[in-house]
């Protein structure tokens, strides 16, 4: 089980440098989902490439702005555990109501 | 490990503080008020009876912007934190003050968005878009106020002179309730504006 | 089985001046004005012991009511519109407001003393939850003063609630109401889940900690999973009685159905929050009076993650009859028969456990043994509803009710009095009287079941559930008669119990620190154990630390380490908490003013207790 892991809490992991690169790589994404948005020749892939972008957001924010990159796998799993629920349980209501069938 | 670091009150069984734990259990509970409240609006999408509609109302230009001044206010709270653990005074405060001030602007944004709905017939019992729409929206807005409240309570705190190194753990709390809440609006921006339905 | 008591009494040689009547130092002493300020986990388990079992008993006089009124057929003891008010506030209160925090009062008490520490992580927060939890008990009944209580049922189903059908501030009450004791049970839980998982002595692994301080933790997380959701669907609720919204309103292309689905995402997990607990004490009574080692701990321990799991995937088994369809029902149906499986892993380690041990059968064991027959009933009633078929048969009638009063009552009231027993002495550092707890026992259980039993049959037969009577002549009344006499058969019981509880207080035998010889930590200390629990923290070698050699060697007052500093009394918890609650009284009177001044409150109450030091 997870019993005690290293964890130089006040050391700084990741340098201000890759923190402005992550910031510039969102407002890059950001940046291209709104150009998807608008290129009409992309709308038949309208969904997968915008829920693939917003989750690689998702995941730069939570894993390095949160440091769950560099966390143990105690806070990983608090987080991953009920996100996953979450997500089960949205996803289980949209077929229930019918959305993805129409 | 032995009896007397069990004393000290700052021991824990894994070494990760009592704070950052709580809010790491509480972002967990989060997910599922969010992931209820979006299920609400996901399958209510499309049962307006009546107009306006969202395709009709929603600005992506001008929520783009308000998204970029959020995600740049991650940015900020990041540097925050970085200067605090590292003991520089000054840059803390400036980060602090510039993480607050970027979700006032967030917030600015909403209400402005807000009225220009509400001026445009939108009101909350308009219909079933204006109601899970501002249910939603509405929560993660209360969420960046308290946000923004909390902030400027540790900046004040930083003029005070009483947030040290030793009081990074606390910044290091605001700082995942703050990034948890962007994280809620990376996805509410993906599944409200862009995927708005035609 | 002879009445084996306390023979294996340890010598109370190191147990201190609290056990001969010299309470002065022990937890509890202090006025008034001590107990509203406490942030101690042990006075915070008392209290909550004491308000919810007062609630409990103000839920059983409800349904005592609602028995003398179904007793005989076409009866008048009280009117359509009461019968409403007293079947939804019964099943309110007993799932809101007494079983929960019958099993917080547990967490409060025991787990600290579980897992070797000194408090919980938060212990204001701890306060706070109490008083959040009281203050939302107190406002969901004051209902019956203001133009009568909700009255929609506990399940509060759209459209029953809406304004059309319900006016006045009846579901009002019920909605803030339970909005508030939200906040009382997240709050409480996210500090049970950091308190295991940060605060357990060195040498606790995961794997060492006592069954019941498992059963804490999954059920803490199935709160604060579960609670999310209601907590939306009440929001809904708000905005449609309040702002004219139309959530559940079809007429405006609100649904219905996402109420029933809301609330069972929630209630279903909340079955399992009610009933974990109970695995928990099972788990940790058995053991001891079978002088034995839990039969496969592991086995029990994932078996409780796993139904937790399971518990999020299972919520429209509620809802069959609503119509889902062949392939959500098939989906639902497998998912709630799975969840039997871990359930009837853990019964056969239960059994297991007792098997070849050297059985004491006093009262904590016959409880337990109590438990394990009548959830194996209401168990099994209950995975026949994971048909579709058979449960549409027995949606909404009597069958449904026996089914979870087997599960809720012959399942976790049996186990939480168990638990009473057995823990009664730690608390209170006296012995309740076996004579009157066995004869507490026997009542109740012959109570128990004429109440519930003949409800199989009544529901069989088609008697429909949350009616306020019935025509004579139809074959219903011999067994709703027999119900209504079991019930006060078995409020009875609860007068022999209130007895002894209130007598073995002050007159019980002086238990000393360990009267069962129980395996866990928190029979080291003395009883009751002094405010700071541990002087020395333990190191912990085995998953049952005494009845390890050098268990005994345990007793921490004798290293004469000097004595801890513990959190100061604060009243920022129960201001935060008042607050709250005049916020919610705003909310549901519509007094914009009001809210206002609540929102001050919390405003001035969140600062107050932030920058006021822990320790001072």
């Amino acid at each position: 089980m997870s019993e005690p892991t290293a964890h130089g809490h006040g050391e700084p992991h990741v340098s201000n440098r890759t923190y402005v690169l992550i910031a510039v790589v969102l407002a890059v994404i950001t940046a291209v989902e709104v150009m998807v948005f608008y290129i009409e020749a992309l709308s038949p892939l309208l969904v997968p490439i915008l829920l693939t972008l917003s989750a690689s957001k998702f995941l730069l924010v939570v894993g390095f702005f949160m440091h769950l990159k560099y966390d143990g796998p105690m806070l990983r799993g608090l987080f991953a555990g009920p996100l996953a629920v979450a997500a089960a349980i949205i996803l289980g209501m949209m077929a229930l109501f019918g959305v993805f069938t129409g | 490990m032995s009896q007397n670091a069990a004393m000290d009150h700052h021991y824990t069984s894994t070494g990760i503080p009592h704070r950052k734990l709580l809010m790491w259990t509480f972002i967990g509970s989060e997910c599922m008020l969010f992931g209820s409240l979006i299920t609400g609006y996901l399958v209510y999408r499309g049962r307006s009876l009546v107009g306006p509609y969202p395709i009709d109302l929603l600005n992506i230009p001008f929520i783009t912007v308000t998204t970029f001044v959020l995600l740049m206010s991650s940015l900020a709270m990041v540097l925050a934190l970085s200067a605090v653990q590292r003991g520089r005074k000054g840059q803390a405060r400036l980060w602090l003050a510039a993480t607050a001030i970027l979700g006032l602007i967030f917030l600015g944004g909403q209400v402005y968005e807000f009225s220009h709905f509400v001026h445009e017939g939108l009101g909350l019992t308009r219909n079933m878009f204006s109601a899970t729409f501002f249910l939603l929206t509405g929560t993660h807005g209360a969420h960046v106020a308290i946000g923004v409240v909390w902030l400027s309570s540790l900046l004040v705190q930083s003029f005070r002179g009483k947030l040290g190194p030793e009081k990074a753990e606390i910044v290091e709390v605001a700082g995942l309730y703050w990034h948890f809440v962007d994280v809620v609006w990376i996805v509410l921006f993906t599944v409200i504006y862009l995927l708005v339905e035609a | 089985m002879t009445s084996a008591t306390m023979s294996q009494t340890h010598d109370a040689a190191g147990a201190g001046a609290a056990h001969d009547g010299h309470d002065d130092h022990a937890y509890w002493s202090g006025g008034p004005m001590s107990w509203i300020t406490t942030v101690d986990h042990k006075r915070i388990g008392v209290m909550y012991f004491v308000s919810a079992f007062v609630f409990f008993l103000v839920g059983g006089l409800e349904a005592l009511l609602i028995r003398a009124q179904l007793g005989s057929p076409e009866n008048t003891v009280l009117s359509a519109d009461l019968y409403n008010q007293l079947f939804t506030m019964h099943g309110t209160t007993m799932v809101f407001l007494a079983l929960m925090p019958l099993s917080a009062a547990f967490f409060n008490f025991i787990i600290p003393l579980q897992i070797g520490a000194r408090d919980v992580a938060f212990p204001r927060l701890n306060a706070f939850s109490f008083w959040v939890f009281l203050f939302g008990g107190l406002l969901l009944n004051a209902s019956f003063l203001f133009g009568g209580a909700p009255d929609a049922g506990w399940f509060g189903y759209a459209n029953l609630t809406s304004t059309q059908y319900s006016t006045g501030m009846r579901v009002d009450f019920w909605v803030f109401g339970l909005q508030v004791l939200g906040v009382s049970s997240i709050a409480a839980s996210l500090n049970f889940i950091v308190t295991i998982i940060n605060l357990r002595a060195p040498g606790l692994k995961f794997m060492r900690l006592p069954t019941f301080t498992w059963m804490t933790l999954i059920t803490s997380f199935l709160l604060i999973l579960a609670f999310p959701a209601i907590t939306v669907g009440l929001v809904m609720l708000m905005f449609d009685r309040t702002f004219g919204t139309g959530f559940f309103n079809p007429a405006m292309g609100g649904d219905v159905l996402l109420w029933q689905h809301l609330f069972w995402i929630f209630g279903h997990p909340e079955v399992y929050i009610l009933i974990l607990p109970a695995f928990g004490i099972i788990s940790e009574v058995i053991p001891t009076f079978s002088r034995k080692t839990l039969f496969g701990y592991p086995f029990i321990i994932y078996s409780g993650i796993l139904i937790a799991f399971l518990g999020f995937g299972v919520w429209a088994h509620h809802m069959f009859a609503v119509g889902l369809g062949p392939i959500a029902n098939s989906v639902f149906s497998a998912a709630t028969m799975l969840i039997a499986i871990p359930t009837g892993v853990k019964i056969f380690n239960w059994i297991a456990t007792m098997w070849g041990g050297k059985l004491r059968l006093d009262s904590p064991l016959l409880f337990a043994v109590g438990f394990v027959a009548m959830f194996i009933i209401g168990g099994l009633s209950g995975v026949m509803h994971s048909s579709p078929p058979t449960d549409l048969q027995q949606t909404d009638t009597y069958f449904v009710v026996a089914h979870f009063h087997y599960v809720l009552f012959g399942g976790s009231m049996f186990a939480l009095f168990a638990g009473i027993y057995y823990w009664f002495p730690k608390v209170t550092g006296r012995l309740m009287s076996e004579a009157l707890a066995k004869t507490h026992f026997w009542i109740m259980f012959i109570g128990f079941n004429l109440t519930f039993f003949p409800m199989h049959w009544l529901g069989m037969h088609g008697l429909p559930r949350r009616t306020f009577t019935y025509q004579a002549g139809l074959g219903f009344e011999a067994m709703n008669l027999m119900a209504t006499v079991g019930s006060f058969i078995l409020g009875g019981s609860m007068l022999i119990f209130v007895w002894n509880l209130l007598r073995s207080t002050r007159k019980g035998r002086v238990a000393g620190p360990n009267p069962w010889a129980a395996p866990t930590l928190e029979w080291s200390l003395p009883s009751p154990p002094p405010h700071y629990n541990y002087r020395t923290i333990p190191t912990i070698e085995h998953r049952d630390p005494l009845w390890r050699e050098g268990g005994e060697a345990l007793d921490p007052e004798a290293t004469g380490a000097p004595e801890p500093v513990m959190p100061s009394p604060s009243l920022w918890p129960i201001g935060l908490a008042a607050a709250i609650v005049i916020g919610a009284v705003g909310g549901l009177t519509q007094s914009l003013p009001v809210v206002l001044a609540g929102g001050a409150l919390i405003f001035v109450c969140v600062f107050g207790w932030a920058f006021q030091p822990l320790e001072r």
